[in-house]
């Protein structure tokens, strides 16, 4: 029988099987940020340890930062205090790390493989769930909580159990009006949020083939939101060239060595998965959430149902309550008093390039707040060396700086309690954007039509 | 490290499906380094209304015990190990749920936290008879992988043995790893020669 490209990853990886047990699995990039690593480098201290390969370890602040006055020390203490933290952890270990203000700052997952720090075939772990992100350049790569960080710290290896494997084909051509969030809020709405709990999943056919590296991240990203351990997609042309030419990436002959490796990352025709699902691309719409976990959306101009996949009744009608909606109303026309474009899900140079071309010559809506907030300083850099920053604040929009902002309002981009926020960010859940805060997740192109209008669109421009 | 065997103890129940770590601990409480104090947070926005004011009357009032029944795919959502310190020093030592979510399920491994699957017809009994039964006193015995819940009838869930006996004999992942520091060298030299990084 074959093998998957996970196999291949995962069986390169392994240092030793425990019987009856997890694999001792290597790890090849450890992405640390500020909130959850600080108790694994004080754990590491109280036992006398150093970090084994601090080479392999590279560090971001993102969560507790502002978007605003960034050149100026963090308001809010307990946030200054957690990043001041990582800088002190990651000097102490000789640990690369991209402070507020570097060229490399920005959100833990848009740096990693914007720095070129992230390459395929590898293991990649990180204290957060978003880290699926990587698989989008053929990786193995998910979320860990920090006793786990501690571990990476200590030894390099993690005990890990093989999860089950799936895989989602989309074949056919999308519309031009669908984006990548849309058809990853599409797969969640149909498998439900906790669909493919304990599996890993390799996205494949047509649609993520034609993809761009951007978008497939935004894919790979809310892997999580369906239960997923992590997802990937085969590495191909469009992926070494994303890679090539980027800060820690290999060079010249080295690179030329890596892609005739990374071009045998592929699942052998022969290899079985636990679960395939198929899915049609002409069948995606754009597409919103109105309830509390991802797995509750439905096409922009579709009417909220009686029930959603992997919610019984009662937490159905819980979060309808918490969103102050109503079975068999229409999405389209709801009011919007907050847009966020923004986080590791679509905070990329491509999302704001959709949502600038969506904009076209229209102004902000007066009656919404909208926070546009870059994924990274190099994200934001090229918002404006492509123009970008000066076409949206003609039309009365602001861009702020980076970090994961309003997506989890651990800083001061927080919705009010009762509002409802138009977000480009991966969860809805109960309070994740602020106390009481309602989410409506979409992707750049329906944020643009909520920013300018106050409303829930029935459709969007074409890109 | 803590261990665990037996876990006798009445039951809070929680029958929402999808309880995501956000709920457990909001994110708001994750600023402090330190790795005390999380137990005190624990599911803050269902027990507090935004100024603070104790909600009465809110899904855990009136419930004690040290084993948490909840709905389906428990914890999922951020990677936060917060939720388990929150659970664990809340003084809750298992969850009952039909599903959780992987990264969850490590995170209470490594703290302690037994976290016991249940088929959803076995768990639907339990939330059925806890309804009815609030005081009833369930039986958690790791060794025997057995569930028993008077009413409820017994239930064998799995574990793989390796984590099985860490939480029974106090073991922890990282002591495991630093034991077998040799393999790990040895694991490097082979990809060096192999020219693989």
């Amino acid at each position: 029988m074959g093998k998957t490209l996970f196999d291949k990853i995962w069986d390169a990886h392994i240092v030793k099987h425990i019987p009856d047990g997890p694999d001792v699995l290597y790890i090849d990039r450890h992405l640390i940020h500020e909130v959850t690593s600080p108790q694994a480098f004080s754990a590491l201290r109280r036992k006398g340890l150093g970090v084994f390969r601090p080479d392999r370890t590279f560090a971001t602040c993102d969560h507790n930062v502002p978007t605003l006055d960034q050149d100026k020390p963090i308001a809010d203490e307990a946030s200054r205090k957690a990043v001041e933290q990582l800088a002190a952890n990651t000097a102490a270990n000789g640990i690369t790390y991209f402070p507020l203000g570097d060229p490399g700052n920005g959100i833990v997952h848009v740096v990693g493989p914007e720095q070129g720090i992230v390459l395929c075939g590898q293991t990649v772990v990180c204290g957060d769930s978003h880290t699926a992100t990587h698989g989008a350049f053929g990786n193995i790569a998910f979320g860990i909580g920090t006793s786990e960080v501690e571990m990476v710290l200590a030894t390099q290896c993690l005990l890990q159990s093989k999860p089950r494997q799936a895989r989602i084909t989309v074949d056919g051509t999308l519309a031009a009006d669908v984006t990548p969030k849309d058809v990853i809020l599409h797969v969640i709405s149909r498998l439900g949020t906790d669909g493919c709990t304990g599996c890993f999943v390799e996205y494949a056919g047509e649609v993520f083939r034609n993809m761009s590296m951007e978008g497939r991240m935004t894919v790979c990203n809310m892997s999580i939101e369906m239960g997923a351990k992590g997802g990937m997609v085969a590495p191909d042309r469009t992926t070494f060239e994303y890679i090539r030419g980027r800060r820690f990436a290999p060079e010249g002959e080295k690179f030329q060595e890596c892609m005739a490796l990374w071009s045998s990352l592929k699942t052998d025709a022969d290899a079985v998965f636990d679960k395939e699902y198929h899915f049609d691309a002409s069948e995606i719409r754009p597409m919103v959430t109105y309830g509390t976990n991802p797995g509750m959306g439905v096409p922009v101009d579709g009417v909220i149902p009686d029930s959603a996949v992997g919610c019984d009744a009662s937490t159905f009608s819980k979060a309808l309550a918490y969103m102050g909606f109503h079975k068999g109303e229409p999405m389209a026309g709801k009011k919007v008093d907050y847009v966020f474009v923004g986080s590791c899900t679509n905070g990329r140079i491509e999302d704001f390039r959709a949502f600038a071309r969506a904009v076209a010559g229209r102004r902000k809506a007066d009656d919404v707040v909208v926070w546009l907030v870059p994924g990274s300083r190099e994200v934001a850099s090229r918002i404006e060396s492509e123009g970008i920053g000066d076409a949206l604040r003609a039309a009365g929009f602001q861009i702020r700086q980076p970090g994961c902002s309003a997506c989890l309002a651990m800083n001061a981009d927080k919705i009010p309690e009762g509002k409802y926020a138009v977000s480009t960010s991966n969860r809805n859940f109960e309070g994740r954007q602020g106390y009481g805060a309602r989410t409506i997740l979409a992707g750049p192109l329906v944020a643009a039509e909520a920013a300018v209008t106050g409303r829930i669109p029935s459709s969007v421009p074409a890109l | 490290m803590e261990k665990i065997d037996i876990i006798e103890s009445r039951a809070v129940l929680v029958p929402v499906d999808n309880i995501d770590t956000d709920q457990i601990i909001p994110a708001r409480f994750l600023k402090t380094t330190e790795r005390e104090g999380f137990g005190e947070k624990l599911f803050y926005d269902w027990r507090y209304d935004a100024d603070g004011t104790p909600v009465r009357d809110n899904i855990l009032s009136g419930q004690e015990g040290v084993i948490l029944v909840a709905g389906n795919n428990f914890g999922c959502g951020s990677s936060r190990e917060h939720a388990a310190w929150a659970l664990h020093d809340a003084g809750y030592k298992a969850v009952v749920s039909s599903s959780f979510a992987d990264i969850f399920r490590n995170n209470a491994l490594n703290n302690c936290l037994l976290p016991v699957q249940v088929s959803e017809e076995y768990l639907a009994k339990v939330t059925e008879t806890l309804g009815k039964a609030p005081d009833t006193v369930l039986k958690i015995d790791l060794g025997e992988q057995t569930i028993s819940v008077p009413g409820a009838g017994e239930y064998r869930f799995e574990i793989n043995g390796y984590k099985k006996e860490c939480l029974m004999k106090g073991y922890s992942d990282i002591d495991y790893l630093l034991s077998d520091k040799e393999s790990i060298l040895r694991y490097e030299n082979s990809r060096q020669e192999g020219g693989k990084r």
